[in-house]
């Protein structure tokens, strides 16, 4: 089983607009949807506010690591235990992280992002957002997971 | 299965680490690929067929177990193991949620940058 997400997705624009809406702060808060107070400098803690409806209370907090122009941006930020309005706020300087990198290539029609999020071995079992939590059950499609997996790394 | 507070609260206690650990290795995998068919089986059952001492089969049992992946239960004299899918299924649940979370955000950029 993977430790990271992998997402690779077709954008019909120019690299250097894709570039711009992953990095200039406030583009990205308009469709991350989160409200951020300045611009992303490499090494530096970047902090807002979400705006996502539902999830307004929550504050974004991530380091912003490499910005290779039309080429890379990447950030670390930590998965809180819960978002759920009732606990208490997370204390993020002692929250464990994830790195996000966002990849760029240009293609013929336009741009390819491969985004990748990586670290998540580091995370306690406990870090679930109890909020979000799925019903149980789909045991039978764990087992048939495991058993590909199996099937495929002999 | 029914499980006691106590493994519930033992589970919160383990690491996303231990569980990756102990499923990158092939011979684990065969071992829980045996035991996720549902019956307990014996360490001399899990040996049967296998190119590995009993021995070994047990010490990939013990890293299975301390992971939470499987446990032991005793039958008689004989000390069974058994498949827990729980901290298996919390880590692809979590993945699950984090990669559905980002479908949905690289969607909306998709729309910012192509409109």
């Amino acid at each position: 089983m993977n430790d990271r997400i992998e997402k690779r997705i077709e954008l019909n624009a120019p690299i250097s607009r894709v570039w711009h809406a992953l990095t200039d702060y406030r583009e990205f808060g308009e469709w991350f949807r989160v409200k951020l107070e300045g611009p992303f400098v490499p090494g530096q803690v970047s902090r807002g506010q979400m705006t996502y409806p539902g999830y307004e209370h929550v504050k974004w907090e991530a380091v912003v690591q490499k910005m290779e122009p039309e080429r890379l941006f990447s950030f670390t930020w930590p998965h809180p235990k819960s978002f759920d309005k009732a606990d208490s706020p997370p204390d993020y300087s002692n929250e464990p992280t994830t790195l996000v990198e966002f990849r760029l290539e240009k293609t013929a029609s336009g741009t390819l992002l491969v985004l990748t999020e990586s670290g998540f071995d580091k995370l306690p079992a406990d870090r679930r957002l109890e909020a979000f939590r799925r019903n149980e059950g789909g045991w039978t499609e764990q087992m048939k997971n495991i058993e590909n997996y199996v099937a495929r790394k002999p | 299965m029914s499980r006691g507070s106590h493994s519930a609260v033992a589970a919160k206690r383990r690491t996303h680490a231990a569980v990756f650990a102990a499923l990158g290795d092939a011979t684990r995998l065969s071992l829980i690929a045996k035991l996720c068919r549902g019956e307990p089986r014996s360490i001399s059952q899990l040996t049967e067929r296998s190119k590995l001492t009993r021995q070994a089969i047990t010490k990939h049992l013990r890293v299975l177990e301390s992971a939470g992946i499987v446990h032991s239960v005793h039958a008689g004299r004989e000390n069974l193991f058994q498949f827990n899918p729980e901290p298996v299924a919390e880590l692809r649940e979590y993945l699950g949620f984090v990669s559905e979370q980002w479908d949905q955000a690289l969607s909306r950029l998709k729309s910012f940058v192509e409109d």
